[in-house]
């Protein structure tokens, strides 16, 4: 297989059929090319040696879509067929949020938002007081930004200018209860990062150029986030922006349509 | 490492728990290169003033944060560095409790966490400031270790155990400057191995943080009454030392338990589930702050108000005693 953004929702989509389950299926589509160029043209890693002690490290703040992560690990060697197939099933390693663990590439625990973002701050911290050189990057979701922790995390990120770390921000505007303008209007979230000491690049987060663009950009000095302007579903037009797939159970006839619909887009 | 012998005992009692913290910490960095102090605005209270100017890249200042702060020490953590994080006890634990719940809990990485001036020891501050129920929610954290010294020497030993141990720990402060001292030279402390101060066979007091001296303090007004008391120094809180429990004496009438701490969830709670489970035991006496907000005082004055004096333990005692054990 190859990491490419079609094949990375044809995971999540085989993923979210095949376990039987209701999935946060809308916010892992909307992050796929945020990820997909990451993991492809960005990071430093070993599927062979996933405790390479030189190796980038990613953070996935918005547990909830750990689908995504599961299905580029998957496309990356880390996460084996066999073991995708326990995705959701009673007792699997890979469940509905991340777990800590190294061998197959996840480097946190979580699912409670807001606190990723404050690890990242951590092994950001960690790396300069050790004088490594990998990068740290953390996936933050727009909702999340309502928790107030991602606001201590990047005050404090700011003030210790930790230009190793990479922000993310799916923006898909919505979140559990609706559209995010309705609940915390997020529309400068831009202006308040950029306001908190960050450097702040804002793309269309599914446009690979525009997104590995921002990735490599040089921020000296500052703190950097990405703000991907996303849509929720993306990629599945009767998910798009149709936040009952926020979480939401396929069905195999569900599922064939979808599939289509990438189909058509290859 | 710093050495535990009559000389620093008095000094460190002298200067208190938080100021004794500090110069352990100081004394660990030294050591060790490893370890990082990390604080959310309190590092002068949390007797680091000196480290902060000898070793300012090891001390780190989230804020007034609490919740990043433990976040925060999860990332240092997980790169293999030793962060040692403090304030004051309820912010240092509930403020932080998700961050706790799910770095130290879940991940179980390798955060020290200290909570200064537990129980009512925060005095006039009143009850936003007081530690009355963190070793409560600590407990009920699967994997967590949790300190309770009795003394500063003894908190110097937590520490540095704390240090060598390769696992969350949470130390629990309680007590002020010119505190008594239990320990005044050198002594064995071992995480889980809970210490006998001294034998009695009718009563067995077990004891923890600033209630060890007062049960001390107890234990000889009862001799004087005829009553045999053992002392026991329960300084790790979890996993709790159950060993203490047995070859009890047949004539022991009564466990108590004797914490600057409520009643519910802490070291009372802890034995008495265990006692619960057991044929034969005595009965159980809890002994602890009670289960409400008192109005505020100094420290003296709170634990007089809180029953957790010397002659109050005698008090409760013997009443229980009297009424059947």
């Amino acid at each position: 297989m190859e990491l490419t953004a079609i094949n990375v929702r044809k995971r999540i989509l085989k993923m979210a059929n095949n376990c039987g389950r209701s999935t946060h299926i809308g916010g892992s589509l909307s992050m796929v090319e945020l990820l997909t160029v990451l993991y492809r043209d960005m990071m430093s890693y070993k599927p062979d040696n996933p405790s390479w002690d030189d190796r980038d490290r990613f953070i996935l703040s918005k547990g909830h879509c750990v689908l995504a992560l599961y299905a580029v690990l998957g496309e990356c060697g880390l996460i084996k067929e066999q073991e995708m197939g326990t995705y959701l099933q009673d007792g699997s390693n890979f469940g509905s949020h991340p777990v800590m663990d190294l061998e197959h590439g996840i480097e946190s625990s979580n699912g409670s938002l807001g606190q990723g973002i404050s690890m990242a701050v951590g092994l950001a911290k960690a790396a300069k007081l050790k004088n490594q050189k990998h990068k740290i990057y953390v996936l933050i979701g727009n909702g999340e930004c309502n928790e107030g922790t991602v606001w201590e995390a990047a005050m404090l990120a700011a003030q210790w200018k930790l230009d190793n770390l990479t922000v993310i921000l799916d923006n898909n505007k919505l979140q559990s209860d609706g559209y995010s303008d309705g609940i915390i209007d997020l529309s400068n979230v831009g202006d308040r990062f950029s306001t908190f000491g960050f450097c702040v690049k804002k793309v269309d987060g599914h446009s690979e150029k525009e997104v590995l663009q921002a990735y490599r950009a040089e921020c000296s000095g500052k703190p950097k986030i990405i703000i991907g302007e996303t849509v929720k579903g993306k990629g599945i037009s009767f998910m798009e922006n149709n936040n009952e797939w926020h979480h939401n159970r396929l069905t195999n006839k569900i599922y064939m349509q979808a599939l289509n619909e990438l189909e058509v887009h290859v | 490492m710093i050495e535990v012998n009559e000389k620093n005992t008095k000094m460190w009692s002298n200067i208190g728990p938080r100021a004794t913290y500090g110069l352990a910490l100081l004394d660990l960095i030294e050591a060790n290169s490893r370890v990082y102090a990390l604080s959310a605005d309190l590092g002068g209270s949390s007797g680091m003033t000196r480290l902060m100017s000898v070793y300012p890249d090891h001390y780190l200042n989230t804020g007034i944060a609490e919740q990043n702060l433990i976040g925060v020490s999860a990332g240092l953590a997980k790169e293999g560095l030793i962060p040692f994080a403090s304030s004051f006890a309820p912010f240092i634990t509930h403020r932080c409790a998700d961050q706790i719940r799910m770095n130290m809990g879940y991940m179980h990485l390798n955060i020290k966490t200290v909570g200064l001036g537990s129980g009512v020891s925060m005095s006039i501050l009143g009850n936003s400031h007081y530690g009355i129920d963190d070793m409560s929610f600590m407990r009920s954290i699967p994997g967590m270790t949790i300190l309770s010294p009795c003394d500063c020497a003894e908190l110097v030993m937590c520490v540095n155990a704390a240090a060598e141990y390769e696992g969350p720990v949470y130390i629990r402060m309680t007590g002020e400057p010119r505190m008594p001292r239990v320990y005044e030279n050198g002594f064995e402390f071992q995480i889980g191995k809970a210490n006998k101060l001294c034998s009695g066979e009718d009563v067995m007091i077990v004891a923890t943080g600033s209630m060890v001296a007062t049960s001390l303090d107890a234990a000889r007004v009862l001799a004087q009454k005829g009553v045999e008391t053992t002392v026991i120094d329960m300084h790790t809180i979890k996993p709790l030392d159950l060993s203490i429990f047995e070859n009890i004496p047949v004539r022991c009438k009564l466990i108590v338990t004797v914490e600057e701490h409520s009643i519910i969830g802490g070291l009372g709670t802890a034995v008495a589930q265990y006692i619960a489970s057991q044929d034969g035991l005595p009965k159980v006496l809890n002994i602890g702050l009670p289960d409400e907000y008192v109005k505020a005082g100094g420290y003296a004055y709170m634990l007089n108000m809180c029953n957790l004096t010397g002659d109050a333990i005698v008090h409760s005692i013997l009443r229980k005693i009297e009424a059947g054990g």
